[in-house]
């Protein structure tokens, strides 16, 4: 080290040169990345993908995935930016516990998460059983519970993204709104929620690639039932053990249709390249 | 909601105030405002008549912007009381006192237009959208911007949103109207010409204006009265003028250019407290006084000079600057301590050919040195 701290100028002036140290890990890296992608191209049955595509369960299955992934994410707003302004704006004595708590499906296997909501949403659940001693209701293995199951994993996303950008805005607007006469109420609507807008959006489309994804969970706490509850992960992995030329079909269907979403969108929330 | 119209008198001139003293119902502001943070204490008495711009000037950091945020219910008092036309405002909160606010650096809304902007305020407070829309292109007329109307805020000219600002604080129609140094984000080209539209959007306001600034000139310009506010506390107030022409601390002094000293006067001489130097005054004064002469008044020779001149003291340059269009010389005796400023013009400079650590004469006339009692 102190014999190189000595030639720091001459590091300066070959700066230009290519990194190769930083660049072949880097190479690596996106290749590892992209080649599963390039496979999935390679060995999709190109022959029979129209008339596979065209299935009924596969319909089902895609209809499904994204209905239930734009109502979990619709759900996330409504509910997570709420506790995205809490954790930001408030000084409540255990915001630090509550953050955490937020995070914790973030890092705990899906399964897991489908376990512990039967656990409490089941029909012999902590809660379920009034629903259904009481409603006759039973939540699990419904299309309901797919979208429970995806708010479960998804809204925390969400909630981590609208935090950061509430923590970022300028407070001094909702200032200026509260001198001209606005309640919090009107504040939080009319200043507050647009200019964190970016941040919103970046979590909802963050929620909702989340929920489209969502297995573990799903198979759990919903089950597999197609037409119900048989999104598209689960008709992938269902079909792999059939016939693994539909999985391929199937799987790059969903990856088309994330990133048409994801392209799609990117430009309305950011500039970035 | 229950004003009571007690503010009637309407003294735009000369109104006499007693220093801090007890608080007349008539005045349109009456505030005392404690705020404490850390280690700092802000403990001012500011008082406004209805139609009078009161000036809050003071050096960064003295808590000028503390005691506007204030006034504002934006920072929480310790202690105090906030009364505007008879009003008590001490526990309002902020959306609910009759204020307008022009921020620093403005705060437009950047999703909305210069309309919208400005209709904000008047919605908020529940007018219909179609009057408030109608208020807000009304006052964007008389600020000279309805052309601007549907710009987003990015889209106009530093003094431009400095106008929207003040067009969207106005339409709330404030009974207090505050603005957080209001000039302190244009260049200096523009300036002179929003201030002076300022002054007229100032002059219409029937309420009371406080206007927190660090620049002297805007003071002079702006305002009826000024408020010198230091560390926290009020040093010193009155008219612009009075206080351009009476500093009673060195930061005013430094502000609108004199030399400043205090000392105890006996007969026509002051002798000065910090530094082993005396000041001959024309008028006999006895006491603590405050003695204050323009740089300008400060003659240098590099002979000891005869004739009239009854304050000479040989003095050491300690630095040259350019200040306009003549130089400034700040010259100090190192062994008593006595320091002043002097400006020559450059050919004057030229003739005493002087370099910085040289020793020269500088004599002031008795007669340029103003004297007044501290007290």
């Amino acid at each position: 080290m102190r014999a190189r701290a000595g030639s720091r100028a001459g590091v300066r002036v070959a700066a230009g040169r290519f990194p190769w140290l930083l660049a072949a890990p880097a190479v690596l890296g996106l290749a590892f990345l992209v080649a599963p992608l390039l496979g999935l191209l390679l060995r999709a049955p190109w022959s029979t993908f129209g008339t596979r595509l065209l299935m009924p369960e596969v319909r089902e299955a895609l209809v499904l995935s994204l209905v239930t992934a734009t109502a979990a994410t619709a759900v996330s707003l409504l509910l997570g930016v709420p506790l995205a302004w809490l954790l930001a704006r408030t000084e409540l004595p255990g915001r630090r516990v509550v953050r955490a708590l937020v995070t914790v499906p973030l890092v705990i296997p899906p399964v897991v998460g489908g376990v512990a909501l039967l656990m409490v949403l089941g029909r012999r659940g902590v809660l379920g059983q009034y629903a259904y001693d009481w409603f006759g209701y039973s939540l699990p293995f419904t299309t309901a519970a797919v979208v429970v199951a995806q708010v479960f994993v998804a809204m925390p996303f969400l909630v981590v993204s609208v935090e950061g950008a509430l923590r970022a805005a300028d407070r001094r607007y909702e200032d200026a709104a509260a001198t001209l006469g606005a309640t919090r109420g009107m504040i939080f609507r009319r200043v507050t929620l647009p200019m964190v807008a970016p941040g919103v959006a970046a979590g909802a489309v963050l929620c909702w690639a989340r929920a489209l994804g969502e297995f573990g969970a799903t198979i759990t706490f919903a089950g597999n039932f197609p037409g119900r509850t048989q999104t598209m992960p689960l008709a992938v992995y269902l079909a792999m053990q059939e016939s693994p030329e539909s999985a391929v079909v199937l799987s790059l269907v969903l990856l088309a249709v994330s990133l048409a979403i994801l392209i799609g969108l990117r430009g309305h929330w950011s500039g970035a390249p | 909601m229950t004003a009571r119209p007690g503010g009637g008198a309407e003294p735009r001139e000369e109104a006499e105030v007693p220093g801090g003293g007890g608080a007349p119902a008539s005045a349109a502001l009456a505030a005392h405002l404690v705020v404490r943070r850390g280690g700092f204490v802000l403990d001012v008495r500011l008082r406004a008549a209805a139609g009078e711009v009161l000036a809050l000037l003071g050096p960064n950091g003295a808590g000028k912007s503390t005691a506007l945020r204030a006034l504002a219910g934006l920072t929480a008092m310790a202690d105090g009381q906030i009364v505007v036309d008879g009003r008590d405002l001490t526990t309002t909160p902020t959306e609910r006192r009759p204020i307008g606010m022009v921020f620093q650096d403005y705060l437009l809304f950047e999703h909305m237009s210069a309309l919208e902007n400005v209709a904000f305020g008047p919605r908020a407070r529940g007018v219909p959208k179609a009057e408030a829309r109608a208020r807000a292109a009304e006052l964007l007329e008389r600020v000279g911007l309805a052309a601007h109307a549907r710009r987003r805020p990015r889209a106009l000219s530093g003094g431009q949103a400095q106008r929207v600002a003040l067009a969207r604080a106005l339409a709330v129609r404030p009974r207090l109207l505050l603005l957080d140094e209001p000039l302190a984000a244009l260049d200096a080209h523009t300036r002179a010409d929003v201030r002076s539209r300022l002054r007229r959007d100032l002059a219409d306001f029937d309420g009371a204006a406080v206007i927190v600034t660090h620049d002297p000139l805007d003071a002079m310009v702006l305002a009826d009265r000024v408020t010198v506010i230091e560390d926290g506390a009020v040093v010193q107030e009155g008219p612009p003028t009075e206080v351009a022409r009476r500093p009673r601390t060195d930061y005013v002094a430094r502000l609108v250019g004199l030399n400043l000293y205090r000392g105890t006067a006996r007969g026509a001489v002051v002798e000065v407290a910090e530094a082993a130097a005396r000041i001959e005054v024309a008028e006999p004064r006895s006491g603590e006084v405050f003695a204050a002469f323009p740089p300008r008044a400060v003659a240098l020779f590099r002979e000891p000079p005869v004739g009239t001149l009854r304050n000479v003291w040989r003095l050491r340059i300690d630095g040259i600057e350019p200040f306009g269009d003549h130089v400034r010389v700040h010259l100090a005796d190192p062994d008593s301590g006595f320091a002043l400023s002097a400006d020559v013009t450059p050919a004057g400079l030229a003739d005493l050919a002087p370099a910085v650590g040289a020793a020269v004469w500088a004599g002031v006339k008795a007669t340029e040195v103003r004297c007044y009692p501290v007290g």
